[in-house]
């Protein structure tokens, strides 16, 4: 099935056609491709599948020359997309501009992120986990191509290279394209371990490529779940038990089944959804429905229930997660420093709300939906309809902001609950205020952090965190000895030299509040603590936080470098330009984490009402090999706009069991009028590639926090900032 | 029935008259390239041209369109400053996720419409209305100087 591509696209030097529909195993099909020649489109003729290449789970090559990459992540924005097909590409020396790119369809097995053992895009670690994997499927497509073509000449494969999607032989300069060795490669056993490139060799990985999914993105083409139409669609909106943990109990449709265009009211103990022939109609009769629901066992809970229940438990000494040195011992000595850091529920807020279309047919299930794990979309809709999997045919679409909340399958799971009492096909979407109050939340943490100096270093140290253990739902196996892994993850490994140390972890679930991965998942709490801290003890021991954080950098030199180059370019120690007035100040934080080392300086000033205003922010991240560079800028960029967000604005509470939040105008985003301008600068690096999608929103807060300390004095502990505290309305508790 | 001139082509839709836009749009004439984002005119996704003007089509009755023209994101291409925006946008690869950037684009076209070399303070008055969670402002602000002409 292909999809009209009447306008050209804007940019005629790049042509991408999006091609959706069912194409074997229910994957979505991308075929992308950069001109050659007049532009055609290039589809595989018929037929021409019926003998291939296919020397592994990411590379086909028919007998035209069509090479197919299958791409086990999923694209959110992010690029990965570009990334692993020049990944592929680099090592099998396709040709980049004709390559098809089709998704991956559910199979843990062939495509099961390496880190993971399912499917899984999250944690930064698309290009980190499947860098190798990658390289050793191209190469080994490759030298099977060269062998085949060497066997047609009779000569040495070393007599010959491959480019371009040909092999040649060096000597003579005879070629032969990759589509007339698919039968002779075919007969060839893989090599067990290919030879990979030379990182000086590489022609594509390095270079800043036009990312494959953008065209289309521009003009209104590129279908997203929300915007998938199978014939016959039906249109449902939903409301979900206001209260966490209640039920339907009891509801009255008399009026909605009067609207034009309303079809059915479906239902079901945790919510009800009203079908429509349009979104219109399906609003109009959930809001003309009359529902009492029943209240579940976490009715009473709010916010200062959270918090006194989070803070009980911080005090309690926690499951040790690392030990260096002796840290009682360390923290007896020299001048001690105690300060505890907190930070809130945030919800995602991906741009596309949460949606999902589900036919439900009495042998089989058809879902469309966008998911950052594929295999778990397809297990629950087999799981909810008693279909056996191989009847439940998942179309994976390019996703609208992941963020983390499409790790989860709840809105598959409902959207299939529903589509099972709709005859036919159903499009679930689910509105703003319900995608806010039914989010599964970044969890709430309180970090308890003590620190011993003596000559202007650290000497001891413990951080206790206590918080929700996403990992202990999510993946269970890994929780292991009442340790989160992703909890202390950048708190184990605190980047400083410090001789003793001791890392605690205090589980402590949230009554009735859902919690779960959000983009900087736990390093986001730890760097957010550990930099807030470290930039409280330089004030301490009266040292400049660059120099202060520098001189403890001796074991991770990649870090230091990174600060170096941060520092520099953000002219720190230059003095500010004077802003309205204002109190100004610039910030420091550094992190290594997701595999990367960044620093980042912000400039802020703070006007008499305690509005934080945002200036300038510079970053340098050491991020070892880069695949695409602009994309590793662009992610930074977006990353630290998303991490500045959360601090400035973003706070979920609850009250009565019930998210106060319901939409944008009361879970603020930052906006271009207060962007700040931003520099990314990168660190050349031989090292193994780093994670690079959440990097940015983790480094954001603390180099703003940082900057407010050093333009106000308030050493601000929590987040989202207090505007009140800052006005010098109210004292620090 | 209504009819509606649309991208330059009429279209006959029978749609009550209190249905927004954006749902008549999307769910009845199948132009799923305008995005629902919040439904109450906050972040911008659903923005389209009512004769050339920006418009929130989320919260905009169809029965209020009356006889002036809508354009689309499908169909701003076709206009010198919408195609010099897309061309400004892949040039220095504004997008990400992609989904808020139907409205971000057709903000920015209405902008440069109205104002072909908009100062910085022009971007920010017409442009924060639009959220994007990606946080491609940085990009998006290049991107406009650049198909205003001004170096970016």
């Amino acid at each position: 099935m292909t999809r009209s591509t009447a306008a050209e696209p804007a940019d005629p030097a790049r042509r991408t056609v999006l091609k959706a529909g069912a194409a074997a195993g229910g994957a979505l099909l991308v075929g992308f491709y950069l001109p050659v020649g007049q532009g055609a489109q290039r589809q595989a003729p018929a037929g021409a599948q019926a003998k291939r290449f296919e020397p592994n789970a990411f590379i086909r090559i028919d007998r035209q020359g069509v090479v197919t990459l299958v791409m086990p992540q999923v694209e959110m924005g992010q690029g990965i997309y570009t990334a692993i097909a020049m990944i592929l590409a680099e090592e099998l020396d396709a040709a980049f501009d004709r390559v098809v790119l089709e998704a991956a369809p559910p199979n843990d097995k062939l495509y099961g992120n390496p880190t993971f053992g399912i499917q899984v895009t999250g944690n930064s670690n698309s290009v980190r986990a499947f860098w190798l994997p990658l390289r050793k499927a191209g190469a080994s497509a490759r030298t099977m191509l060269v062998e085949a073509a060497a066997k047609v000449w009779n000569t040495n494969p070393a007599a010959c290279k491959a480019e371009q999607g040909e092999v040649i032989h060096t000597a003579s300069g005879k070629k032969l394209s990759y589509g007339a060795l698919v039968d002779r490669a075919s007969a060839l056993t893989p090599p067990k371990d290919p030879p990979l490139k030379a990182v000086s060799d590489f022609k594509l990985v390095g270079q800043p490529m036009k990312r494959v999914d953008t065209p289309d993105k521009v003009n209104g083409k590129l279908q997203y779940s929300i915007d998938v139409m199978p014939p016959g669609v039906k249109f449902a909106t939903l409301a979900i038990c206001p209260e966490f943990g209640g039920q339907v109990g009891s509801v009255d449709d008399t009026k909605a089944k009067t609207l034009p265009g309303v079809r059915q009211v479906v239902v079901l103990d945790d919510l009800v959804a009203v079908v429509g022939d349009h979104m219109w109609a399906a609003k109009q009769g959930l809001a003309a429905l009359k529902i009492r629901w029943t209240s579940g066992p976490h009715a009473t809970v709010d916010s200062n229930e959270v918090w006194k229940q989070l803070r009980a438990a911080s005090e309690q000494e926690g499951a040790v997660a690392k030990s260096v040195g002796d840290a009682a011992r360390g923290l007896s000595q020299g001048e001690r420093f105690d300060a505890d850091y907190e930070l809130p529920f945030l919800a995602h807020a991906t741009m596309e709300p949460l949606n999902c279309t589900v036919h439900v047919r009495p042998d089989s299930c058809e879902v469309w939906v966008g998911s950052q794990v594929l295999s778990r979309a397809h297990d629950i809709a087999a799981k909810v309809t008693g279909l056996p999997p191989e009847k439940v045919l998942i179309h994976n679409q390019l996703i609208g902001g992941g963020f983390g909340r499409r790790l989860e399958v709840d809105y598959v799971e409902k959207a299939v609950r529903i589509a099972q009492k709709v005859d036919g096909p159903v499009k679930v979407v689910w509105s703003r205020e319900e995608d806010i109050q039914h989010d599964v939340y970044r969890p709430v943490y309180r970090d308890r952090l003590a620190a011993t100096l003596s000559d202007g270093k650290i000497i001891g140290w413990r951080h206790r965190i206590t918080g929700s253990s996403v990992i202990a739902r999510w993946i269970p196996p890994a929780f292991q000895k009442g340790i989160d892994i992703d909890a202390v993850d950048s708190a184990i490994d605190v980047p400083y030299d410090i001789p003793n140390l001791q890392i605690e972890y205090v589980r402590n679930e949230p009554p009735g509040v859902p919690t779960g991965f959000w983009r900087g998942v736990g390093p986001n709490n730890n760097v957010f603590a550990i930099e807030s801290f470290v930039d409280e003890l330089a004030k301490k021991a009266g040292k400049d936080p660059v120099a202060f954080r520098h001189a403890m950098l001796n074991n991770t030199p990649r870090l230091k470098a990174a600060l170096e180059r941060a520092a520099s370019k953000a002219g720190w120690g230059d003095p500010l330009p004077a802003r309205n007035g204002g109190r100004t100040g610039r910030g420091v934080g550094v992190q290594g984490a997701f595999g990367s080392y960044i620093a980042t300086v912000a400039e802020v000033e703070v006007d008499a009402a305690g509005e934080v205003h945002v200036h300038r922010i510079v970053s340098a991240v050491d991020t070892g090999i880069v695949v695409n560079p602009d994309t590793v800028i662009a992610q930074l960029q977006g990353g630290l706009i998303f991490g500045v967000t959360a601090a400035l604005y973003g706070e979920i509470t609850i009250d009565k069991g019930r998210v106060r939040q319901s939409n944008f105008h009361d879970y603020r985003m930052l906006r271009i009028d207060q962007t700040p301008v931003i520099e990314v600068h990168l660190v050349p690096s031989g090292e193994a590639p780093g994670g690079i999608g959440e990097t940015g929103t983790t480094a954001g807060p603390p180099a703003l926090r940082n900057a407010i300390f050093a333009a106000t004095g308030v050493a601000l502990r929590r987040l989202p900032i207090d505007r009140e505290l800052l006005a010098g309305k109210k004292a620090a508790t | 029935m209504i009819t509606l001139r649309i991208n330059g082509e009429d279209r006959s839709v029978d749609a009550p008259g209190d249905m927004p836009l954006l749902w008549v749009l999307r769910d009845l004439i199948g132009l799923t390239g305008t995005k629902f984002g919040c439904g109450i005119a906050q972040c911008g996704a659903c923005t389209v041209h009512l004769d050339g003007k920006p418009v929130r089509s989320c919260v905009l009755p169809v029965s209020a369109v009356g006889n002036r023209s809508i354009t689309t994101i499908e169909g701003i291409g076709a206009t010198p400053a919408g195609a010099q925006v897309q061309k400004a946008w892949l040039e220095l690869e504004v997008v990400q996720c992609g989904y808020c950037q139907s409205g971000q684009i057709m903000s920015a076209t209405a902008l440069l419409n109205a104002k072909p070399q908009p100062s910085d303070d022009d971007i920010n008055a017409a442009m924060a209305g639009n959220i994007c969670r990606c946080g491609t402002y940085v990009r998006i602000r290049d991107a406009i100087k650049r198909a205003s002409g001004a170096k970016a």
